[in-house]
Parts: structure tokens; sequence; C-alpha cells
């Protein structure tokens, strides 16, 4: 297995107040291709600010962040949204898919983003809402659709760029426990089947169950990294 | 996708989409009437001064139109007048021979204007046969006159009595006569209507002793716009003589003047007509970006560029804009079509007070292409500078914000 992100002695500095905030301090990092990991520890200990910049959306203070030996912590604004469209999935806690399309139609977004043709577009979208359980839903606008439902829509989305990874910030929490275990499952199926890297924020133990890896954050710094 | 995107976004709060194309289609509505009714009124203002009075060119002898006396008036020339009428565009010309006198009747008495016309070729420029509304039409050699229904009403004079006209004659003559009433006519325009007296252009020579001589030639040409080119060609072909050719912008520039400054007053209340509605639309794109920030920190999330994300919410503002500003004019159009062809005619009181003020008691309205695509076209501009708003504030989304907003 390759090394897919690096991160080198980040640290992350809010002045949002008149007392700067350390969110992340000197932290180092390497994700191997295929993990499936969790990052995890207590509320304000970084995991989301981590998973940011993980994923290009924001800057560190200081350090390095190389993702498949490209370093994003220089580039400008609008090659990063182009590098994440191309190599990044996300996953969010609000699900946050497009209202108006269907979950057919938010699955295809991404690869229209990419320029993808519309055969190609609808028949990989068909393939991950099978994959993900939920073809039969497909012409169903988001409103239409329960929770988990929804989150297995955003998961096939984050999975139809194609991308190296995907950084998924809190997936299960705003779901019941049965949603949360099917989920999981059909990440963890993914991972297996398609050799997809998951990086999860969460302090859901059932997530840290499923977990291979468990990176636990403590004011911005690891306190301990196991994999099982 | 993007275009389907954008309109299904205007349709996910339909209430606030309505409204504001309401509100849009409501502003087209009112500023196509307004412009409409404005337009047709100057339109309706230059007939009557123009096509139905003066003609748009006049030739007088150099000097007449700053001092409008019968000494300044020229010889009849029928065959120079006739070359005229070859120029392309012109189709035919109206001598007259026009002066002032004291019409009275009993002891009812009051300065008018004595217009001597040759009945045939007056008719052909002026139309006032159908202004007859009593009595019968001059003939070329007609004893009698038309009188003017404002006139007639205040001598308490009618068709059959017989005016007695006093003034002063070519070169100081003494101009006095007795002229039964043939015909009673009716002008729009008030100025018209309360002092004008018309005789056939020999009686008028005769009155006046002006014998072979008249004022102006008014033409009649095809086309108004074609006026200031008739004008440069009649100019060079009586540039020898003592004669002063003038299109109908230089005859009526008090016209042309207060056309004008109405039509400023105009525009500016349609520009507060489209700040109002300006403010309404604001308030909606203002709204349509506040309640989007997660979204459209999301979208930049997964990789949307900025530019395409901008694009969408401009297609949304033009579609939203494109509904009401088509439905506004496809109201107006059938609207201000019939109102065109039935103009709105004041009642009598009403049109008393307004005649006074010196116009036609009537709201005319317009047809003019270009009240309706500029009405767009303001429309369009204002959504576009609008639009700023939303397109700076993607311009300068930060996502991560966004998204914990």
């Amino acid at each position: 297995m390759s090394t897919i992100i690096k991160a080198t002695n980040v640290s992350k500095v809010y002045h949002r107040t008149t007392v700067p905030v350390h969110a992340l301090n000197n932290l180092t990092l390497s994700i191997e291709e295929g993990e499936f990991t969790a990052i995890v520890g207590p509320s304000g200990c970084g995991k989301t600010t981590l998973l940011n910049i993980l994923g290009g959306l924001d800057h560190p203070t200081s350090g390095k962040v190389e993702v498949a030996g490209t370093d994003i912590t220089e580039m400008k604004d609008s090659d990063l949204i182009d590098f994440r469209l191309k190599n990044i999935g996300f996953v969010f806690q609000a699900y946050n898919l497009i209202p108006v399309l269907t979950a057919l139609e938010n699955v295809e977004f991404i690869m229209l983003l990419q320029k993808e043709n519309k055969k190609v577009r609808h028949q990989r979208a068909m393939e991950l809402l099978t994959q993900m359980d939920i073809a039969d839903k497909a012409k169903n606008k988001p409103s239409q659709l329960s929770g988990g439902q929804q989150q297995r829509v955003a998961v096939a989305r984050a999975l139809a760029s194609k991308p190296r990874f995907i950084l998924a910030d809190e997936p299960t929490a705003n779901l019941d426990s049965s949603s949360t275990s099917n989920l999981l499952d059909l990440m963890a199926r993914m991972n297996k089947d398609q050799k997809a890297t998951f990086i999860f924020s969460t302090h859901d133990q059932r997530v840290m169950d499923k977990a291979r890896r468990i990176v636990t954050l403590e004011d911005g710094t690891i306190v301990s990294d196991t994999t099982r | 996708m993007y275009s389907v995107l954008a309109w299904r976004n205007i349709w996910r709060n339909k209430r606030r989409s309505l409204i504001t194309i309401l509100s849009i289609t409501f502003a087209v509505l009112l500023a196509c009437a307004m412009r409409s009714m404005q337009l047709g009124s100057y339109d309706r203002m230059i007939e009557n001064s123009v096509r139905f009075y003066m003609g748009y060119i006049q030739i007088h002898k150099d000097g007449y139109w700053n001092d409008k006396v019968i000494d300044n008036s020229f010889h009849y020339d029928s065959v120079k007048l006739n070359q005229v009428t070859e120029i392309k565009g012109v189709q035919t010309y109206v001598p007259r021979l026009e002066s002032f006198a004291l019409a009275s009747y009993k002891n009812q008495t009051k300065g008018s204007l004595i217009m001597g016309v040759d009945p045939r070729r007056e008719n052909d420029l002026t139309r006032v046969k159908e202004k007859l509304v009593e009595g019968s039409y001059l003939t070329s050699d007609d004893e009698g006159v038309l009188v003017s229904k404002g006139l007639a009403e205040y001598l308490n004079a009618t068709v059959g009595d017989t005016l007695v006209l006093l003034g002063q004659g070519y070169h100081g003559a003494n101009a006095a006569g007795l002229f039964p009433i043939k015909g009673i006519v009716r002008f729009a325009m008030p100025e018209q209507n309360n002092q004008m007296i018309y005789m056939s252009l020999a009686k008028a020579q005769w009155f006046y002793a002006a014998d072979q001589l008249i004022t102006s030639a008014a033409l009649l040409i095809d086309d108004a716009d074609e006026a200031p080119r008739i004008v440069r060609e009649i100019k060079k072909s009586f540039s020898s003589e003592d004669f002063e050719v003038m299109d109908w912008k230089e005859l009526v520039p008090d016209l042309i003047q207060s056309i004008e400054l109405d039509s400023i007053s105009g525009k500016i209340m349609l520009m507060i007509l489209y700040v109002v509605i300006g403010f309404g639309m604001f308030g909606t794109y203002l709204m349509m970006t506040a309640e989007r920030q997660y979204e459209f920190g999301v979208m930049l999330a997964v990789g949307m560029k900025r530019l395409r994300l901008q694009t969408i919410i401009l297609l949304e503002i033009t579609m939203m804009t494109a509904v009401g500003v088509l439905v506004g004019i496809t109201i107006s159009l059938p609207l201000l079509t019939y109102f065109h062809f039935n103009p709105i005619y004041f009642s009598q009181d009403a049109a008393k007070a307004i005649e006074n003020f010196g116009v036609e008691a009537v709201y005319a309205f317009s047809l003019d292409p270009t009240i309706f695509t500029n009405q767009a076209y303001a429309i369009f501009i204002m959504a576009i500078i609008l639009a700023g708003y939303p397109v700076w504030s993607i311009y300068k989304m930060n996502p991560v914000e966004s998204m914990r907003a």
C-alpha cells in the first residue's frame, strides 16, 4: 500500500477572538491507500479542522499536507477546488444533498462537474446507487428520503468522482442505530471491494468498532494511533 | 443540468419566487402603461399640431416665422411649388394665407386666426373636412367660412349666421367683410378650436388685399423622419431666393421642448418605480444567498468552481426576471393595443379643465415597440446589477465558514 496522505507538523491557530485558539498542534499523520480510519476525540479536539485541512478546504497555519505526493498547502484556491473534485470525496454530517435534484441527479452532479458524458454519468450513478442498496429511490428527491437513505446517496455521490479517498465528517451523527449500522456495513464493503480509502471523524462508538485504524486527538495533538 | 438546477432552485421557495416574479410583472406592466400613455399623448400632440395643422415642412418668405405679419407674404408661384413636389417623399403642397382679424357676431367679438386655404389641398394635409360637425365644407370660390367650434360657441353663432371680420390687410390696407358661416369644425387642440376661421384662399386674398400672395406653403410628406433631408433638398433649389424652409421640429420648438421636459419627468417616475421594485428583487437575492450559504459551501467543497456556481445563480436570476418580464409584456401588449385603438376620452367637466391647459382631453396610448423593449432592458440591467451581490458573496465565500454557518 502506498501513502495517500502525508501531514507533517501541521498546526492551525484561529484568531477569531483576542485569544488565539490552537486547533492543531504540530500534528503529523500518514494515511495509506485502502485504510478505514476513524479520527476520534472529544468535541473541540480538532477533528473537523484536521479533516478540513486534509481535504484542502482550509490551510494550515504551519506545516505541510501532501496528497498523493502533491503539496496542497501552497495551492491557490481555484486549483484546490479542481484538486478536490478530482481526488477527494466528501460526506457531511447533514448529508448536504442538493434538495432540488433527485438521488440519481445528485450522484450524477459530481460527474457533471468532471465533464463526464451523460451516458457514463447515468450508468455509474445507477451502479453506485445499486451498491448502496438505494437504486429504487433513484428518482426521489432528498426530502422524500429518510436520513439513512440520504446519507447513502451522499456516500454514492462521494464515490462517484472515483476519488483517491473519502473524508466523512461525523457521517452517522444524525442517524438512528439501524441506519448507522447499515451505512457502516455499506462503507466497509466499498472499502473492501473497491479499496476505497475512508477517513471518518467521529465520536460514535459504532463507527470506532468498525474502523481498522483509530487516531485519537486531544487538544489538537494525536494521543494515540492504533491499527487493528 | 445547470439550467434544470437553476429552474428548480427558483421553485424551491414558490411563494417568494412568485412574489418576486409578480413584482417584476407589475413593474413591467405599470412602466409599459405609463410610457405608452406618455408617448401616445406626445404622438397625439405632435399629430394635432403638426400633421393636422402646421404640416411637417413649411416654406415662407425669409423672416416670416419671426414676424408673422401679412406684409411678409410671398407670391404664390404654383409652378415653383410644383417643382417641390417632385422631390422624393413630398406628396403635395398646401398654400395658405394666414393672419389675424377680429370676428364679431351681434355683440360678441373675439380675436381670431384667419386661414385662407385651397380647400382640396388643405383637406389632403389636415383632413379638416373630417372635423366638420355642422354645415358643409368649403369650395375653392366659396363666399362662406368655416368657424372652429370653440369660437362659434363664444360668439353664439351657428351655420347660416354672418360674421363681421375686421383686420389689417397687406401694406396697411383695411380688411373688412361679412362672411356667412358655412360650417363648424371641431379641433382637438384647444388653441385651434377657440380661434380658427377657414376661408378659401381667393377670398382671403381679397379680404386682406393680398392678391396672388400667400404666407406659407405647408408640405405633406410620406415620412416625418425624412423631413430634414427634404428640407435640405428644398433649400438647394430655393437657395438663390428669399425663402425660409423649416421642418416641424423648428416649427414647434415649444412643443418639442415641453415634450422633452415632460418625458424626463416620466423617466424619473419610471426610475422611482424601478428603485422600489429593485428593493424587492434585492431582498429576494439577499435571502436566496443567505439561506443557501451552507449549500454553496458544500458545492464549493465538493469541487464546484465558483464561476460555475455564480453562473447558476445568474441563470436563476435571469430566468426569474425573464418570466416576470414576459408575463408583464404578455399582459400589457393586448391591454395597450386595446387602448391604442380605443383612447380614453375625459368626460365633459374633466375635459374642460384639461383643455384649459391647452391640451387635448384624452389619454392616448402608443404601441411603439421600444416601450416594451426598453422596460425589458431596464429590468434586466437592474437584475444583473443586483445579481452582483450573490455573485460577490460566492466570490468571497469560504466553504469552511459557510458550512459552519
